[in-house]
């Protein structure tokens, strides 16, 4: 045993070794700029890493026996700060571009091609949903599958290494943006590098769940399992076809897509569909599976329904994509397919955000005294409308006014903003006190504060898109009795103005919220007293 | 025949049939006769294993009826 963890740490050293000095080698033949920053950060973790495992070399380890009686929550007390760390960082970004659209005079002179709007937006998205979103979908799918498996995580220390790869991903793929390393492809813009390393971390986080469910000590596997599984193996096949790209050079971030014209267009978008299917849909769905039950400490309302919920879901958002793609070079039957598949989607999201409703029936008095399944069930309400949006938008006559305009901005936020983040933070206002072991939280008044000005942000936000939206996709239509089109691009800007700068504010609500939630959280941890039941139980130090 | 064809032809005949069978069997695997009750088991998990996994018993194999 002991032979054997020396030999692996020595693997280890050749490994990490390697991998510095293949960095150093990059850094000195960096052909741009993102790659050679990049090449100075993996130089700095894997030679910090390769000496902290030679400190550790021939170190005597203390004994693990008797952990497998114990979960494995340390690794999620971490997701649980990263969640909320990166929220408030991808909701700061999202607030400071929306008035730098507001007023252009934010894309300062001096930060110009580092920091104006087009280098910002995919740092904001990114920021929000694979670093805030995809924290909370590890941090929470590690909770739940050891709970439902009544087991402890498989793998053991693997779990770090997908929390800490998946964070050197987040920080490759933001100073990527940053510094101009993009394929520019809307949500999967990392380069190819970036890709080659997500792919190494969600094997091993695909491992790790799957290993849980197999040693599992119940005999079902609870569906919140299914959707975050389907989750984890949906992402892992997007992202592998959709960043099929071939190197200019090992030495540079500049990549080639092995797709053509349209198929590459029809790729992006089945994976950027999907992304919200599975990423942000389905994943987000286990959380729920989980967390409102819990919170509203009753079953899920109806078991039959949640699969027959799970296999329709999968089965139809698969086909969504086109509906991206109206009006364009692809061909009618496909976004026609797009369409309808779009719409028919209608049923079974409605029918989840049902089961998730109604999984509170004869405990609605909780929606008065408890708060946090207030953020849970208005989470799903968000969820049923945008849900209920998304399809009528597919129809091609609708997306003819709607598309390119700031509806679909309007959209995407209600969803994101309203559902995963919502749940979200439900879901961090009971993990948190459940991994520190307290009592309660530090304080619900400040719950409530986060809950009304989240809710009231949102909705400044939505209805401001609405309007801007609608009213630039009408006067981009609009055609004088010559048929001459009545409006410049311009002319849109200048009238959009106002309800820019009402969604701004909607942004800064919703921020001013989260903050309150980190000040919260931190004070749960630090003053809130400690369970007395947990007490007699010795808390494992791991 | 040209790949294309040969797939597309695949996609919308046999593969669709399993598909629409398969999903159509999922529903009704759903509402078998007795499954609202294992149901019932079922959507008490979360509430059963809150601080700690089950105890093992035995070799790993037999656990999983190790709550019965």
């Amino acid at each position: 045993m002991a032979k054997g963890r020396k030999m692996s740490n020595y693997i280890k050293l050749i490994a990490l070794g390697l991998v510095t000095l293949f960095a150093m080698i990059g850094t000195n033949y960096a052909r741009d700029l993102a790659y050679q920053v990049h090449a100075i950060i993996v130089m700095i973790v894997a030679g910090g890493l390769f000496l902290y495992t030679l400190r550790g070399t021939d170190e005597p380890k203390r004994a693990v026996a008797g952990v497998e009686n114990e979960y494995f929550d340390s690794v999620i007390r971490a997701g649980a700060i990263a969640t909320a760390f990166w929220g408030v960082v991808g909701f700061l970004a999202g607030t400071f571009i929306a008035f730098q659209l507001a007023f252009p005079v934010l894309n300062f002179e001096w930060a110009e091609g580092f920091a104006n709007f087009g280098r910002l937006r995919p740092l904001h998205t990114s920021a929000v949903i694979f670093a805030f979103g995809g924290n909370a979908l590890i941090a929470t799918s590690f909770y739940v599958v050891q709970r439902t498996s009544a087991a402890r995580l498989w793998g053991g220390n693997l779990a770090w290494f997908v929390f800490w790869g998946y964070q050197l991903f987040i920080v490759l793929a933001a100073t990527g943006y940053l510094l101009g390393g993009t394929q520019s492809k809307e949500y999967a813009e990392p380069e190819w590098y970036v890709d080659l390393w997500l792919t190494i971390v969600w094997v091993a986080y695909l491992a790790i769940f799957l290993g849980t469910i197999i040693k599992r000590k119940e005999p079902h596997i609870y569906v919140a399992n299914w959707f975050y599984l389907s989750f984890i193996v949906t992402v892992a096949m997007l992202h592998l076809i959709n960043n099929m790209t071939i190197p200019v050079s090992i030495w540079g971030s500049k990549s080639v897509i092995v797709w053509p014209g349209v198929q590459d267009a029809m790729i992006q978008w089945w994976y950027g569909h999907n992304a919200v299917g599975f990423f942000l849909t389905a994943g987000f769905l286990g959380m729920m599976y989980y967390f409102i039950p819990k919170q509203a400490e009753r079953p899920v309302f109806s078991y039959k329904l949640s699969i027959i919920h799970f296999w329709a879901l999968i089965f139809l958002y698969i086909w969504a994509g086109p509906h991206h793609l109206h009006y364009t070079a692809l061909p009618d039957w496909a976004s026609t397919l797009g369409m309808v598949m779009s719409v028919i989607l209608w049923m079974p999201s409605w029918g989840g955000m049902i089961n998730g409703l109604m999984t509170l029936s004869g405990a609605w008095d909780k929606l008065r005294t408890d708060p946090v399944i207030r953020m849970m069930v208005i989470s799903l309400g968000f969820y049923g409308m945008s849900t209920f949006e998304g399809p009528m938008m597919s129809i091609r006559a609708v997306n003819s006014l709607s598309h390119y305009t700031d509806w679909t901005i309007g959209h995407v936020h209600s969803g994101a903003l309203g559902w995963n983040g919502m749940i979200t933070f439900g879901a961090l206002y009971y993990l948190v006190p459940a991994l520190w072991k307290r009592e309660s939280l530090y304080s619900l008044r400040l719950v409530s504060w986060h809950f009304w000005l989240a809710t009231l942000g949102i909705i400044l936000y939505a209805a401001s898109m609405w309007v801007t939206g609608i009213m630039e996709g009408l006067m981009w239509r609009e055609v004088d009795a010559n048929g001459f089109l009545v409006n410049s691009f311009a002319d849109t800007v200048a009238a959009k103005f106002p309800m820019y700068v009402v969604r701004g504010l909607g942004g800064v609500m919703f921020l001013a919220g989260s903050i309150i939630m980190c000040y919260n959280l931190w004070m749960t941890v630090r003053k809130a007293p400690a369970k007395e039941a947990s007490l007699s139980v010795p808390v494992p130090a791991e | 025949m040209e790949l294309y064809t040969l797939l597309r032809q695949f996609a919308d005949s046999w593969m669709l049939l399993f598909l629409f069978t398969f999903f159509i069997g999922v529903i009704v695997w759903a509402f078998r006769p007795g499954s609202t009750k294992a149901y019932q088991d079922t959507a008490n998990i979360p509430f059963r294993h809150d601080d700690a996994p089950a105890p093992s018993q035995g070799q790993p194999a037999a656990n999983k009826e190790a709550r019965a």
